[in-house]
């Protein structure tokens, strides 16, 4: 080494200790003789085992991801054992009655193979899908909860990036796998994939042509998909779990206000043995959860759709949930399309497909950034935010919720007219209506809901809580009584950072000079608009007021004992 | 799902019933399909008990001499089959114009609907009642009921839903379930074509296949739901709406009891 | 580690009410009471019995349970064995998880724990140090009296990419104009070949399809291809061929003699994403698409009436032979399915021609 002293003092007192040769023989046994090869106690100083984590259910949301991820590679593991990803035909020839003797694929022969003649392939095949639908899932789920309560904030935005990476690798995942049986459902589906690709303006039949090995269905597909689904992908998806954990480490786990929780700390259960127990019997419930779906639960009775054939389709053509909400953005598209020249441009597909699919992964990346600008927010925060007091984002993120759902509808339009004997182009032209209006109507709706609550935090700090009791006076009159809240709620209600719009700068120094212009006009508008609506929550002033000056008449008889305000 | 087929709204099958007649009527005169009048062979009774039953029931839409008027079809040449299916099936005699006549109640005992039926093919030539050797599907084979799967995904599951559990239309109209119709009426229907559903004449689908059709179709819904329960049976979507109420529901269920601190002391 | 760091600035910069402390920490029952306790303990350990036992289970029914024996129990109308396995299996793993999560509520200890948080950024000491080492090493590399080094590796980075990138180029034939008419822009449809109707395979005559008929039909030289090649084929050739009584349709001038007598052939194949179409109303003409409920009239020459699809199905014309069969005039006249970037779609059959 060319300047060994950097290295040095790096970690001094690392490396200034010598090893000890009788070291081993003190710790002892196993942890000794692995340490002396590792040197894995030193992460006790990092307090590893005894990692806090906070307690909270929405806390296990991205658990149930994970787990559910570890289920789909097992399981995986196993259906690779017999499936054979081939387009060849052969005739079938297993022992489902009402397929013998039709030409089909070999990945659609060795998947009834699977469901029929392997014992407990059936139950591992149903797991496996469960398992896929789940982990999407709970993905979103746990995306929502990171969301909603701002867990995205600085320090956490790499960690947001690496969730939206993860959650367009679980999409590409799940739609390979939903391919590669090759029954009547997934050939229509790689049908709907081969239309969209050839859409794409100017690259589109090029970018086909090298998809499919040519046209439409060729015979190299679901080999190739078969790669992405069980290597490219889950390689990748591997990955990035590791680095979202590692990170999750690192900067410990958020939490909810509450007394004795500040941005400074964690407060919850060391990871070991709770978290252990806890988080490892959640992997068992999970799991088993996942069996017993696969056991009593039927899902893609492949049988039942029959081979591919590209001259067959049924109705109730749909894909998995997942991809519900493009398809339906795709049903409920007006047909434009233009021609100019000798070239076709297909809006119809490609708006609602490509498009609206990168808008939706694009906004959800920059939302971090776009929100510390619109607060000028530099803190580090570890502390949640209660969703009602960041009411924009909130309202925000229920009208994106209501939009998808409305696609996620029209998705499954057929469904819905043949169920509810509904007219199935009256559905088509409501939901074009819907996608619009719904969100808006759900953005004003949370954010007065937000306030509202925000208002109510404050009566109940400033006032106390009803207590229930109500009582008649000796002139008649009825009035119920208020009880001080506890210290611990009080603070859990207020200790939350209100942020001020921001102001626009000047863009001028003291001396007159103009100089570059740090908030502008237009960012103070968007700022004013994302915070400005905020109920201020009680100052200091106005809590002495109201315990001082006897605006807490029933605090007096309330005889309970509980802390009270001073 | 049977009980919700039920009460769907259907609409009066005038405008397919009257091209079918005038095909009939049609290719009648043109002797490219002379067939016999199938009354001829019926007594002379049962025309007289089927027309007494039309006048009470049918002529106040279909006219006196089912010759159709402004409230319905006509009835002449489109077959006893048709008969039997439409009233078979309850759609006939129908309680108020729809979108789509739903299948009801049978009100009429196979006696009356057959003089009714006879009565009707004593106007005009058109399918008759088939016997049960054209439709059953008893007999076939492993592979002759496999080709039957095939052939009903690629003539009727685009409708009717990949086992025949039914699917939408437009505006309102529907392909109805299949589940629960009889095989007689199945073919029937193939070869009418009730409403909006397209014929399926005898020299593009030959009984053979038509049987094949039915043959697989029993089957397949005779069959156990190998995986386990269906729920809902409308395929992914039904799947998914699951795995959120079992799957997240559930599993959010057990995270609240595994987060929550357990029962205190005081 | 980040032991040396910074703690959050001002964390009660926003606190009204003063932080009271972690709350009081009180007994739970299974600590209070011994009996309590014990019954949880007895509760674990019955609960981890069950799993050996269910687990034996689940091996007897994997050898015993015949694959074709099934259950019967109400709803549940499922293969036996698929059950069984998932009954058993998944009550042991659940169990293992619901008797580790009770251990761990109910016996270890619950005393919450604090954990002190740093700021994830580093001091300004390490700061400086990294950007030192950086700077040494930025030295001894001697790229600042070289200058021209750091280009240099970076441009042959970037062109070694290419290398890899044109690898690629085999994936699939280049759609190039002589190959799109090859292959996406024709279908095997031609002159003499004869309709046939799709899975029993019976050629077709006019007099065969009664009015309001629908068949699914395929050409006949689809017979002689096989395996991928067929498949390629198939998803272009299929046909609907309908007939309808012509005095209740339209039939543009330039398409008068593409049908026989009120018969005519549309391809099956959607304009949008080309799923197989053939829900046909034979009253309204009307043909859906079961995937995104685009509606074609084939009574006016397969225009598009509702939902995405932007353009007319192609129609194929259409005679009888000699012998009485349907077949085809030509191949069709546009190409099938879906839209492409290089599609000429000038020449589609738009509203108001004729």
């Amino acid at each position: 080494m060319a300047r060994p002293t950097s290295v040095v003092d790096s970690s001094p007192d690392v490396e200034a200790r010598e090893a000890d040769s009788t070291n081993s023989s003190q710790t002892g046994g196993v942890l000794g003789w692995a340490d002396d090869r590792l040197g894995l106690a030193k992460l006790g100083r990092s307090g590893l085992l005894r990692k806090v984590f906070p307690d909270h259910w929405s806390f296990l949301l991205g658990e149930i991801a994970l787990y559910s991820f570890i289920v789909l590679l097992l399981t995986g593991v196993f259906l690779t054992i017999w499936f054979k990803p081939s387009m060849a035909e052969i005739e079938y020839d297993g022992s489902y009655q009402l397929l013998k003797g039709l030409p089909v694929s070999e990945a659609f022969a060795s998947t009834l193979n699977i469901s029929f003649d392997v014992r407990g392939g059936l139950l591992v095949r149903q797991i496996h899908h469960w398992a896929a639908l789940l982990f999407v899932a709970a993905a979103f789920v746990h995306m929502l909860r990171v969301f909603f309560t701002g867990a995205f904030r600085k320090p956490r935005e790499v960690n947001w990036l690496i969730g939206i990476g993860l959650m367009s690798m679980s999409l590409i995942a799940g739609f390979a796998g939903y391919s590669l049986p090759d029954d009547l459902l997934s050939g229509t589906g790689l049908r709907f994939v081969d239309g969209l690709i050839r859409s794409v303006p100017i690259i589109g039949t090029w970018a086909e042509f090298f998809v499919f090995g040519g046209e439409f269905p060729g015979s190299i597909l679901i080999p190739r998909l078969y790669m992405v689904h069980i290597l490219l992908v889950p390689g990748l998806l591997l990955g990035l779990v590791a680095a979202h954990l590692a990170l999750v480490f690192y900067y410990k786990h958020t939490q909810y206000p509450g007394p004795g929780r500040s941005d400074n700390n964690v407060v919850g259960y060391p990871l070991f043995p709770v978290y252990m127990a806890k988080a490892g019997g959640f992997f068992f419930i999970v799991f088993g959860f996942l069996v017993l779906m696969g056991g009593l639960f039927q899902i893609n009775p492949v049988w039942l759709y029959g081979p591919y054939d590209p001259a067959k389709v049924t109705a109730g053509s749909q894909p998995d949930w997942y991809m519900g909400w493009v398809e339906g953005a795709i049903r409920i598209m007006p047909n434009l399309e233009s021609h100019w020249g000798p070239t076709t441009w297909s809006w119809a597909i490609f708006l609602p497909g490509v498009g609206l699919m990168g808008l939706l992964f694009g906004a959800l990346a920059v939302w971090p950034f776009v929100e510390a600008w619109l607060t000028g927010d530099k803190r580090e925060h570890h502390v949640l935010d209660r969703p009602r007091n960041a009411p924009t984002r909130t309202a925000l993120g229920v009208a994106g919720i209501t939009c998808y759902a409305m696609f996620w509808l029209a998705g499954g339009n057929d469904i819905i007219a043949t169920r509810f004997h509904l007219s199935l182009n009256a559905i088509t032209v409501f939901m074009r209506v819907a996608v619009f209006v719904a969100p808006v109507i759900a953005f004003i709706v949370t954010k007065r809901i937000c306030l509202s609550l925000q208002r109510s935090d404050r009566e109940r700090t400033l006032h106390g809580s009803e207590d229930g009791v109500i009582v008649r006076s000796p002139e008649g009159g009825y009035s119920e009584a208020h009880v001080a809240l506890s210290q611990d709620e009080a603070f859990a209600l207020t200790q939350h950072l209100q942020h001020e719009p921001l102001a626009v700068s000047s863009d001028t120094d003291d001396a007159g000079v103009a100089k570059k212009q740090q908030v502008g006009r237009v960012r103070a508008a968007l700022s004013r608009w994302f915070l400005g609506a905020d109920v201020q929550k009680p100052t200091v002033r106005e809590i002495e007021h109201a315990d001082h000056h006897g605006e807490l008449p029933e605090v007096e008889s309330s005889d309970d004992g509980k802390p009270q305000l001073h | 799902m049977k009980l919700l087929t039920k009460f769907r709204r259907h609409s009066l099958a005038r405008p397919a019933l009257l091209i079918l007649a005038l095909v009939v009527v049609g290719l009648g005169y043109a002797g490219v399909n002379p067939q016999r009048s199938s009354a001829e062979t019926e007594t002379t009774q049962q025309v007289e008990q089927g027309k007494a039953l039309f006048d009470l029931t049918c002529s106040s839409c279909h006219g006196l001499g089912a010759e159709g008027t402004s409230q319905g079809p006509t009835l002449i040449g489109v077959g006893a089959a048709a008969v039997d299916f439409q009233m078979g099936t309850g759609r006939m005699p129908a309680a108020r114009r729809e979108a789509q006549l739903p299948v009801r109640e049978v009100n009429y005992s196979q006696e009356q609907i057959e003089a009714v039926a006879a009565y009707v093919a004593s106007l005009g030539a058109g399918p008759a009642i088939p016997s049960s050797e054209q439709y059953s599907p008893e007999g076939l084979s492993d592979d002759e009921i496999a080709r039957g799967g095939s052939l009903f995904r690629a003539n009727c599951s685009a409708c009717h839903g990949i086992t025949g559990g039914g699917g939408a239309m437009p505006n309102g109209k529907f392909a109805p379930s299949l589940v629960d119709t009889s095989s007689r009426h199945i073919y029937e229907a193939m070869r009418t074509g009730p409403q909006q559903m397209p014929t399926f004449s005898k020299d593009v689908m030959p009984d053979q296949s038509v049987r094949e059709i039915i043959g697989y179709l029993e089957d397949a819904n005779g069959q156990p739901n190998h995986g386990g329960l269906t729920m809902g049976d409308a395929g992914p979507v039904s799947e998914g709406l699951w795995v959120f109420i079992i799957g997240i529901g559930g599993l959010s269920v057990v995270a609240t009891w595994i987060a929550k601190k357990g029962a205190r002391a005081r | 580690m980040s032991h040396d760091n910074l703690p959050v600035k001002d964390p009660d910069l926003s606190h009204v009410v003063a932080d009271p402390g972690i709350e009081e920490h009180i007994e739970r029952f299974t600590d209070a009471d011994k009996g309590a306790g014990n019954r949880a303990y007895t509760a674990v350990l019955l609960m981890l019995a069950a799993v050996p036992v269910l687990a034996i289970a689940f091996v007897v029914i994997y050898f015993a349970v015949p694959r074709d024996a099934y259950i019967d129990f109400g709803w549940l109308h499922a293969s036996a064995m698929n059950v069984g396995l998932g009954a058993t299996g998944g009550l042991a793993v659940l169990l293992i998880g619901v008797a580790a999560i009770q251990w761990a509520r109910a016996l270890m200890g619950d005393h919450e724990s604090v954990e002190e948080r740093h700021s994830v950024a580093s001091n300004a000491d390490d700061r400086a140090l990294i950007a030192q080492q950086f700077a040494d090493g930025v030295e001894q590399s001697g790229v600042k009296r070289r200058p021209l080094l750091l280009g240099a590796i970076g441009g042959a980075l970037g062109f070694s990419v290419i290398p890899a990138v044109v690898l690629f180029a085999d994936m699939g034939p280049h759609p190039v104009k002589k190959v799109r008419r090859e292959t996406i822009e024709t279908t095997i449809w031609a002159e003499e070949v004869l309709l046939l109707n799709d899975v029993n395979w019976l050629p077709l005559r006019p007099e065969m399809l009664e009015v309001g008929q629908l068949v699914n039909a395929q050409p006949e030289t689809l017979l002689e291809l096989h395996g991928t090649e067929y498949m390629i084929e198939k998803a272009k050739s299929p046909i609907v061929v309908v007939r309808m009584d012509p005095e209740s349709i339209r039939i543009p001038e330039s398409r008068r003699d593409w049908q026989v007598s009120g018969i005519l052939a549309y391809s099956k194949i959607c304009t949008h994403v080309g799923c197989p179409i053939s829900l046909w109303e034979r009253q309204t003409h009307h043909l859906l698409c079961p995937c995104h409920q685009s509606t074609f009239d084939l009574g006016d020459s397969g225009l598009v009436v509702f939902g995405p699809a932007a353009r007319a199905l192609p129609q194929l014309p259409i005679r009888v032979n000699e012998d009485g069969y349907l077949v085809a005039q030509s191949d069709f006249t546009v190409p099938v399915g879906p839209s492409f970037f290089e599609r000429d779609s000038r020449n589609d059959f738009v509203k108001g021609d004729n």
